[in-house]
């Protein structure tokens, strides 16, 4: 599948953000963040400005983008439609939680039970983003159920990191906890991530040649001339393929930059202390984002569509 | 919308019947569908470069050419390729904006290019490539069974029918009601074994192919000749003598 930069973005930022969102309700109502004023406005902002430059990043990829409001009316059937919803739909307890902190004050009943709600609201945006991929029978790369789980894990790993990042400057103590749950999520990220790769690398074909042209009962086909001799639409968008020492190189980066350097990150800043910490998290936040930006790009340049079967090619 | 009308009992069901024995990969189909609906109802179909050296655009029917089998008993296949107007169509059922809708009526899949968002989901939750995204419109299109032929009393009867069908010279494309069991596509189905592509998707397809025939069972020792006997056969011996000489 075609890498386009916008869906990539939009999967990488607003994963990001949501899963800070997530995590920012949740530490609230645990009462682990910290207790000011300003920082439940600012880190709510930061959270939804993520999510939000992944969905305006998501409309470029649109042939018509002032169309986009239509997205949100099939919720019955389509995941697209339903993400488009439930994100629109966190902005406002989301918005709500910040203003609540900001007027109310910290630790108020009505701010923890908006972070809540907001909380709740991230996490299902995630999913349904995850579902889309995920309930594509041509794509085996992405029919499968590892892919929600890594696509949700890997959302609460950079948000913990971006949380963490935002809350070292506010308050060390609560920034610490926030870097020891970025680690725990980290390892299980990155564990989810290895296994994904290893279950799409032995995992067998969904379809052949044989059963798209319904040619296999003579023996086996094919394909002897196509039907056209330049590209097509079929062929960029679904056609993109990737070298094999390309992308065992690319996994590695993913894996060295997105997880093992925010891992030593953490770890050095958890184990400094008060002066290396506030800049050593920021940094294991940048580093997450962007491999987590390579693995999303990986996730797509290595998923292959049935349509190529008619070109000759496997799936 | 995008819901899938639940199907009436005996519902119509139009579809292509394909011809895969007498396909003759003349691809006479592809370019009558590209004639015809480059100005029918998703007009234009937008080619990019066309007369240089790159030329690409938008085709809603593709004729691949394959080989199947090895050895004597192997076939070379011209094989159409376009919408089959699935039952179980999640190109459809994907698409957040109710642009693509399956017709309670026909069953024809069509887009609504007008509050289309070109996202391209259809196109990647079609297993067979069947849509085609106009880059210049940022809309999908799609075949569309030339509802703006078959529906067609401005044109006479003989024609209402999908322009690859009117226009195919050697009679591999059929086009009729799947959904009854006696329509002739139906039956021709039924007598040349007709088959659903990629049935382990679960799509359902409506569109069916008709496998080509099985060569003859060759036999493996070449039969004795026989000798010519009478008054023809002695003229015979004697020329095969003077030959032989």
């Amino acid at each position: 599948m075609n890498p386009a930069f916008s869906v990539i973005l939009l999967t990488t930022a607003s994963g990001a953000g949501y899963g800070m969102l997530f995590w920012l309700g949740v530490l609230d109502a645990a009462g682990l963040m910290p207790a000011e004023r300003w920082f439940g406005v600012v880190a709510v902002l930061i959270a939804l400005a993520l999510a939000t430059a992944g969905l305006l990043a998501s409309t470029l990829h649109l042939g018509h983008p002032e169309r986009a409001w239509r997205a949100i009316s099939q919720w019955r059937t389509s995941w697209l439609s339903r993400e488009g919803v439930v994100s629109l739909v966190t902005y406002l307890p989301a918005l709500g939680f910040a203003a609540a902190w900001g007027l109310g004050g910290p630790r108020n009943a009505a701010a923890e039970v908006l972070g809540l709600l907001a909380a709740l609201c991230a996490v299902l945006t995630v999913a349904c983003q995850a579902m889309i991929y995920a309930s594509l029978k041509p794509i085996r790369q992405w029919h499968n159920r590892f892919v929600p789980t890594n696509l949700l894990l890997l959302a609460l790993f950079s948000g913990a990191a971006c949380l963490a990042a935002t809350t070292t400057f506010w308050q060390v103590h609560s920034g610490r906890i926030v870097a020891g749950l970025a680690l725990v999520l980290c390892i299980a990220a990155a564990v989810a991530k290895v296994a994904y790769w290893r279950v799409i690398d032995r995992a067998p074909p969904v379809a052949a040649i044989e059963s798209a042209t319904g040619l296999g009962t003579i023996g086996r086909v094919r394909e002897l001339e196509a039907p056209h001799t330049e590209e097509n639409y079929l062929l960029r968008e679904m056609g993109y393929t990737i070298a094999r020492k390309h992308s065992e190189r690319l996994r590695g980066a993913a894996l060295a930059i997105g997880f093992v350097l925010p891992a030593i990150l953490l770890i050095a800043g958890l184990a400094l202390g008060n002066p290396g910490a506030l800049a050593l998290f920021p940094l294991a936040a940048v580093a997450a984002l962007l491999g987590i930006y390579i693995e999303r790009w990986l996730f797509f340049a290595q998923a292959t569509h049935t349509v190529t079967l008619y070109y000759g090619r496997a799936a | 919308m995008t819901d899938i009308p639940r199907p009436a009992p005996g519902h119509k069901k139009l579809g292509l019947v394909i011809d895969l024995d007498t396909c003759v990969g003349c691809h006479a189909c592809a370019v009558n569908c590209k004639e015809w609906n480059t100005s029918g109802h998703y007009a234009p179909l937008t080619d990019f470069d066309p007369y240089q050296q790159h030329p690409q655009g938008v085709w809603l029917n593709r004729v691949h050419s394959y080989e199947a089998g090895t050895g004597p008993d192997s076939r070379t296949v011209h094989f159409p390729r376009s919408c089959l107007h699935c039952e179980q169509p999640a190109c459809v059922t994907v698409c957040p904006t109710g642009a693509s809708y399956k017709r309670a009526e026909d069953g024809i899949v069509l887009v609504n290019t007008e509050i289309c968002i070109g996202c391209k989901l259809c196109s990647w939750a079609c297993p067979y490539g069947a849509r085609e995204f106009d880059e210049d419109e940022g809309v999908m299109k799609k075949c569309t069974l030339c509802i703006d032929r078959i529906y067609n009393e401005n044109i006479p009867e003989a024609e209402r029918v999908p322009a690859c069908v009117s226009t195919c010279p050697a009679h591999a494309r059929h086009f009729g009601d799947l959904g009854d069991p006696h329509s002739a596509v139906s039956q021709l189905v039924a007598e040349r074994g007709g088959y659903d592509l990629m049935p382990e998707m679960g799509y359902k397809p409506v569109n069916k192919y008709l496998p080509p025939r099985r060569p003859k069972p060759r036999a493996t020792t070449p039969e004795p000749a026989q000798e010519p006997s009478g008054a023809a056969g002695s003229v015979l011996r004697w020329i095969d003598r003077v030959l032989s000489r």
